[in-house]
């Protein structure tokens, strides 16, 4: 009892303010570990942060929190479930924040794709960046060279014909296939510049339509549903009893797609085989243009106090640092958010050291140019049940049930009534 | 028939009041509150609602896939009850004729009953998982054909036997009761009289067996559209492309992940009315055939 109660007056000197995350297993204890680490670090504030078991459950629970005016001061939130809360305007812009609290960030500093994605259209950042990913292949290097295959291919024609030779090398699956919106929609259409949906993928407004059974993305899913029937590709799911990433540590199958920050998760698996990473492949005839980023920020909500305001302030701050995140980089597959970061590293050799080898390549495919009116991102409302719609479609079509275009017709058709919905919702209010 | 009647007492509303306090707040309050959602869209982080009357109601109702989420609820409900009653039935049966080593068996089969949906569903995705659990010998035999994530069927299937045995634990306490209830002096005279035991329990037990039925009958199936929510999202998550996507499942995937709360109150209105349908079907028709003595 005297010990909780010394604890508690000492506790009640600091400032302390509440952070809900995310992130579950190792990748929460790295978050866990930085709230450690900034009460170490200073004898002002204090974070008390909460894991939340998963970015749906955080973000559901704040919601229900915040009905009851129980919520956190700092929320690590998910890019397909913040639509809501953007037009809700139940959130302190962190430009405005740093501004308002004195803190001094350079803004200018992060990289135009992840400060786009998390900006107003005013340039103003609505939310911290903090854990970012992008897509990128992962590929079996033994593989590759007994199918004569030097160089991973960066198109899908060049990928296509890297499959047939390794199945021609008696290689029995060639790729992992398990269908993600986020890969096969969202950042295919990114590098390819091509439309997701209307008004600039949503950002112009919300009377925005989908469009993603109208362009590319139709051919590339045909494509793949041919690879499946052709046996070039298997179908890995945790439906099918294994994921695309354990067929291929297992070196079952020699390619599968998936986030760079499963990078770190590989290394610790220590697969058998010489493996490497290449930026997603893009089709001949069309022009590279960035991936975006995935993965998460950190979103500041109303209603709190001044003092737990500077306090969540200072810990972002302290996030943004370089030696901080550097110290999510070594204990995580993500990529560094701010240039002068980025390049502190190469010139350190960071990234000529195992386990980080060519893990950059990340930023290679984020930065490949700059973000245009359609690769700034996507900003549409109910994008967690438009993901759902797309996917149970498309496991629809992967089963035999209808053919590709008649799927991602039905997507679009349901997606779109979840647009008018949303609209409905919010009418009058527009994306900030 | 004459009604008994109570004179009131104010420590019988005393006696009362925490119960009603907590069915009000967990209960009456909730669905009041689901209710007007219905008719509204409620934007998820407060700032207020629209009024849309009949909307939310007309595009659940012409939604196609929504039918095909009614129609798999009962396939699930009425097998899983069935399922779940015959196995009650017949272990209840043998547990009453005191084979060997029954008093464990008992003790064993009600031991299922304690375990949670979501644990059940973790069990059975051991099972049933193609690539490691039991049913993966039958793809040793005959590759690929066990897929929960391109056969609807196999995943219904799945989800049914899931639910069943989370079922049969309870249904079999009440059976073995019932079944103990009767007089032993009966099954003894129609046993001199040359009864075997089958038609002993055709024509005795179950006929006395008919409340117990019954009773279970109206709590097994309620229970299967209210409570399958873990199995489903543990062991198929609603696919293969919405093949086992339960009423209740729905609600929870609309409502809570894709922040649709007032297409989820009603289709949770459109659930409890259905449920309440049932049951009063049940009661209307299939009591008639009970014999309570």
């Amino acid at each position: 009892m005297a010990l909780l109660l010394t604890a508690g007056a000492a506790s009640a000197e600091k400032i302390s303010f509440e952070y809900w995350y995310g992130l579950t297993g190792d990748l929460g204890k790295v978050v866990a570990e930085t709230c450690t680490r900034f009460n170490a670090s200073q004898d002002l504030y204090e974070a008390v942060c909460v894991g939340q078991d998963g970015y749906e459950k955080a973000v559901q629970n704040a919601i229900a929190a915040f009905r009851a005016q129980k919520h956190p001061t700092l929320l690590q939130s998910f890019d397909a479930g913040t639509a809501d809360l953007m037009l809700s305007g139940e959130f302190y812009p962190v430009t405005k924040l740093m501004a308002d609290t004195g803190v001094t960030i350079d803004w200018a500093d992060y990289f135009p794709g992840i400060a786009n994605y998390y900006s107003s259209k005013s340039g103003e950042f609505f939310s911290m960046p903090w854990n970012s990913s992008t897509p990128v292949y992962y590929f079996n290097k033994d593989h590759f060279a007994k199918a004569g295959l030097t160089e991973p291919p960066i198109t899908w024609e060049g990928l296509e014909a890297a499959m047939v030779a390794l199945k021609a090398s008696g290689q029995a699956c060639a790729l992992a296939y398990a269908p993600s919106s986020w890969i096969d929609l969202e950042q295919f259409s990114m590098v390819h510049n091509v439309p997701v949906a209307s008004n600039n993928n949503g950002y112009d407004g919300l009377d925005s339509e989908l469009l993603f059974n109208t362009t590319l993305h139709v051919k590339h899913m045909e494509n793949i549903q041919r690879w499946i029937t052709e046996g070039t590709a298997l179908l890995r799911t945790q439906g099918t009893g294994k994921t695309a990433r354990d067929s291929f540590v297992e070196g079952e199958c020699s390619v599968f797609f998936s986030s760079i920050a499963d990078h770190n998760t590989i290394h610790k698996l220590t697969p058998a085989f010489g493996w490497d990473v290449q930026i997603i492949p893009t089709y001949e005839g069309s022009q590279r243009t960035n991936s975006v980023v995935g993965g998460a920020s950190l979103w500041v909500l109303s209603g709190k106090t001044d003092d737990e305001y500077k306090a969540a302030a200072a810990y972002l701050a302290f996030l943004a640092t370089k030696p901080e995140q550097q110290f999510l980089l070594e204990n995580s597959g993500y990529i560094p958010v701010t240039k002068s970061t980025y390049d502190a590293l190469l010139a350190e050799g960071f990234y000529a050291k195992e386990p980080f080898i060519n893990r950059d390549i990340a930023m290679k495919s984020l930065t490949w140019t700059e973000p245009t009116e359609l690769t700034r991102g996507i900003r549409l409302g109910s994008f967690i049940q438009i993901r759902a719609e797309w996917l149970a479609e498309v496991e629809a079509a992967l089963a035999g049930q209808k053919t590709m275009q008649e799927a991602l017709d039905t997507a679009v058709a349901r997606g779109n009534d979840q647009l008018k919905r949303f609209a409905q919702t919010y009418q009058g209010k527009s994306f900030p | 028939m004459r009604r008994a009647c109570f004179k009131f007492s104010w420590v019988a509303a005393a006696l009362l009041v925490p119960q009603l306090l907590i069915i009000f707040v967990f209960f009456y309050w909730p669905s009041a509150q689901a209710l007007y959602w219905a008719f509204t869209l409620e934007q998820p982080w407060g700032g207020g609602n629209t009024w849309v009357g009949l909307d939310n109601f007309r595009a659940i109702l012409t939604d196609p896939y929504y039918w095909g989420s009614v129609r798999v609820s009962v396939i699930y409900a009425l097998a899983t009850t069935a399922l779940a009653m015959g196995m009650a039935l017949t272990l209840a049966v043998f547990v009453d004729r005191q084979l060997a080593g029954y008093r464990s068996w008992r003790v064993a089969i009600i031991w299922p009953y304690a375990v949670a949906a979501p644990a059940v569903g973790l069990a059975f995705q051991f099972v049933f998982n193609p690539g490691a659990g039991i049913f993966s010998y039958i793809n040793a035999v005959a590759p690929g054909w066990w897929d929960l994530s391109r056969n609807a069927l196999q995943a219904v299937v799945a989800i049914i036997v899931a639910g069943a045995w989370k079922q049969v634990a309870y249904s079999f306490v009440f059976f073995l009761a019932a079944l103990q209830s009767i007089p032993r002096s009966l099954i003894e005279a129609a046993a001199m009289d040359g009864a075997r035991p089958l038609r002993r329990m055709f024509d005795l037990q179950m006929p006395l067996l008919t409340p117990t039925f019954f009773f279970l009958l109206v709590i097994n199936i309620t229970d299967s559209f209210t409570d399958s929510f873990g199995i489903v999202d543990t062991l198929t998550g609603g696919g293969p492309y919405r093949a086992t996507d339960l009423m209740v499942y729905r609600i929870y995937s609309e409502g809570f992940k894709g922040m649709n709360y007032s297409g989820a109150a009603a289709q949770s209105v459109i659930l409890m009315l259905l449920v309440m349908a049932l049951t009063f079907v049940q009661f209307r028709y299939v009591e008639r055939r009970v014999h309570y003595t």
